[in-house]
């Protein structure tokens, strides 16, 4: 077990670099308590899996240091850094039965026979996998590949971080659900640190206690599904957290206060962005938006009666605002007029929130 | 359930080949078989001598000594040929400009013409003109392969080695590019040595290509013709005659049809079993 600290990771596959955007991993700067579980969130080709093979030591970063309880790992070979991953697709040991695949790193280490039989056993009683060791491997079924692949982490015990890189993409979405609070439920027993790799929100929220959110190399927030969700840093994780996203509008600023389509908007925001540095939007979840004879007059495109909530998709002008409402709300048929919470509702300068 | 319709229209697409299959190998074969039991002096007289050839085939010295002769070349190839193109694959680059470089080097053996690489080694092993031949006589080894049986073998298995290699190589090489980096990155992290590597990951998964290698390389290598045939002529003596050669010897040098029909197809049902036995292993194992 160990506290992971990444200390300004830079990395890029190319070695001849002619500009900025050959970064897969632009600056990420962050600190990982141990015993934690985290989830790290965002789409295809953000630099997950990148931040991932680096702390696994499969990478070593272009520049930046890794830290495992405050001593520099960054050069230091996968086989010491005591780590475990499971990855994308299953991988198993075709030619063994299950036994050996999980007795394999074991027995790579020179553990004693007798010891490993026990841990082996221990292990494969936590996931349910008593009844198939001794069957071989490749006969097994994608989610019993996938138990071995985490059973073959677990059974280390000086495991710093066990990391999962989008692992349940080949799972039956019945079993998805079964193996992911089976995860959960290890977390408890094992307490080891672990990282869950994915670009599914709600695999993010029901797995971690913190979830990371990565957006185009970099990390844009670090917090809590309910943070992520009330408190978005960045209008992408407002915009990718949520269901439907947090709508996005460019609004002015001028003499201290803020327009939206002309009319006066109140926020969140104590502080101002000076109207010359970058485009300066306006964030608000749908869940904050409501009709109110104050607000400003919008055409209703769509309804979706989900049956405990609608959605509305509202339009003023080119732009699309999207809106939540209770099944009990009426919604107005002649010139409906909109507001935005003002406590909820937030300024964006360049897509980083202004506090 | 859904009924499948039964059309019967569609074995005329079939015809075609049929038709074509009949034309070059049923008709042919079957000539072969009448030559086996018949007895000719020409002019398309025949006379029925039953399974006399076959007694005849399967009783003489001669046969028994080309069949050993075939096997041990063939056992010979095989050894060599199998471990060291798995070696050169698992040597050769994963990525960058250097693979395609190897993989043209690689196919380029396969491309000559057989003759052509009988004739090669030919002149390139002859004693007194070739440079492989004199660089061995220059290092004080008597070498001679028209004349020395054990350096005609030599010659014969090295010119194979030199041909065929490639084609492993290739087969092991698509075996090996096939395995996800996800096992590579699992097998560090489970701290896997580089044998063990080799043995729990890139083997199985050469599997089905290394069988195909050794099925392609054991019925090439037992019907082997043109290129001993142009490099040694058999010879010396009778020392390099495999089956093959010595089969044209008695059909053409001797003009003894039936025995050499008879003989023929002795060698074409040996074939037929091993890789029968071959298949059905493969079968087997892919089962369980």
């Amino acid at each position: 077990m160990a506290k992971i600290a990444l200390e300004h990771i830079k990395h890029s596959y190319s070695t001849q670099l002619s500009g900025p955007q050959e970064w897969a991993l632009k600056e990420v700067d962050t600190v990982w308590a141990d015993g934690g579980a985290y989830a790290l969130l965002g789409p295809s080709g953000c630099g997950k899996t990148t931040l991932l093979n680096i702390i696994s030591g499969l990478i070593i970063p272009s520049q930046g240091r890794v830290l495992f309880d405050d001593s520099d790992v960054t050069s230091t070979p996968t086989i010491d850094r005591h780590i475990a991953q499971v990855f994308q697709f299953p991988v198993v040991y075709d030619t063994m039965t299950v036994y050996d695949n999980l007795a394999f790193p074991l027995r790579n280490r020179g553990v004693a026979e007798d010891k490993i039989s026990a841990r082996v056993r221990e292990i494969a009683r936590m996931l349910e996998l008593e009844g198939l060791l001794h069957r071989r491997a490749s006969g097994l079924t994608a989610d019993g590949k996938q138990k071995i692949s985490l059973g073959r982490g677990l059974v280390r015990e000086n495991v710093n971080v066990i990391m999962f890189d989008e692992p349940l993409t080949v799972i039956d979405p019945h079993l998805k659900w079964l193996l992911r609070s089976k995860l959960k439920e290890l977390h408890q027993q094992v307490g080891a640190t672990m990282i869950y790799v994915t670009h599914d929100q709600t695999e993010a929220l029901t797995f971690a206690d913190w979830v990371v959110v990565m957006y185009d190399g970099t990390v844009v927030q670090i917090g809590t599904p309910v943070e992520l969700f009330e408190h978005p840093q960045h209008t992408f994780v407002g915009h990718f957290i949520g269901s439907p996203g947090m709508n996005v509008l460019p609004c002015e600023v001028s003499d201290g206060t803020v327009r939206l389509f002309g009319n006066k908007i109140d926020t969140a925001s104590s502080l101002l962005p000076d109207p010359d540095k970058g485009t300066i939007e306006i964030g608000v979840r749908p869940e904050f938006v409501r009709f109110d004879a104050e607000g400003f007059l919008v055409e209703i495109i769509k309804v979706d009666d989900l049956g405990r909530y609608q959605i509305v998709e509202a339009r003023h002008e080119d732009h699309t605002i999207k809106m939540i409402a209770g099944e009990d709300v009426e919604i107005p048929s002649e010139s409906p007029r909109i507001t935005f919470d003002p406590h909820n509702t937030r300024l964006y300068a360049d897509g980083w929130v202004v506090d | 359930m859904i009924e499948k319709t039964a059309n019967k229209k569609a074995w005329l697409f079939v015809t075609p080949v049929v038709a074509l299959v009949a034309f070059n190998a049923l008709i042919p074969l079957m000539t072969v078989v009448n030559y086996s039991v018949q007895e000719t002096f020409g002019d398309n007289v025949f006379f029925w001598e039953g399974v006399k050839w076959f007694e005849q085939v399967l009783n003489s010295e001669r046969f028994h000594e080309s069949f050993l002769r075939q096997m041990a070349f063939t056992g010979m190839i095989l050894v060599i040929q199998v471990p060291l193109g798995i070696a050169v694959a698992l040597t050769m680059p994963r990525k960058g400009p250097w693979v395609s470089v190897c993989l043209v080097l690689m196919a380029l053996p396969l491309l000559i013409p057989w003759n052509v690489v009988g004739a090669m080694w030919n002149i390139f092993a002859l004693p007194d003109a070739g440079l492989l031949g004199r660089m061995i006589n220059g290092l004080g080894i008597d070498y001679n392969f028209t004349q020395q049986p054990v350096a005609a073998w030599l010659t014969t298995v090295v010119m194979d080695v030199w041909h065929w290699t490639s084609l492993v190589v290739l087969l092991a090489y698509a075996g090996l590019r096939s395995i996800p980096d996800a096992y590579y990155q699992a097998a560090k992290i489970d701290g896997a040595s580089a044998w063990a590597v080799f043995r729990h990951i890139q083997l199985p998964k050469m599997k089905h290509v290394l069988t195909i290698a050794i099925l392609l390389r054991f019925m090439d290598s037992f019907m082997i013709y043109t290129e001993p045939f142009v490099l040694t002529g058999g010879g010396p003596g009778n020392t390099t005659t495999f089956l093959s050669i010595d089969l044209v010897k008695i059909a053409l040098g001797q003009f003894d049809l039936g025995p050499a029909a008879a003989m023929s197809l002795i060698y074409f049902l040996v074939v037929l079993l091993v890789c029968w036995v071959f298949y059905t292993l493969m079968m087997r194992s892919e089962k369980q």
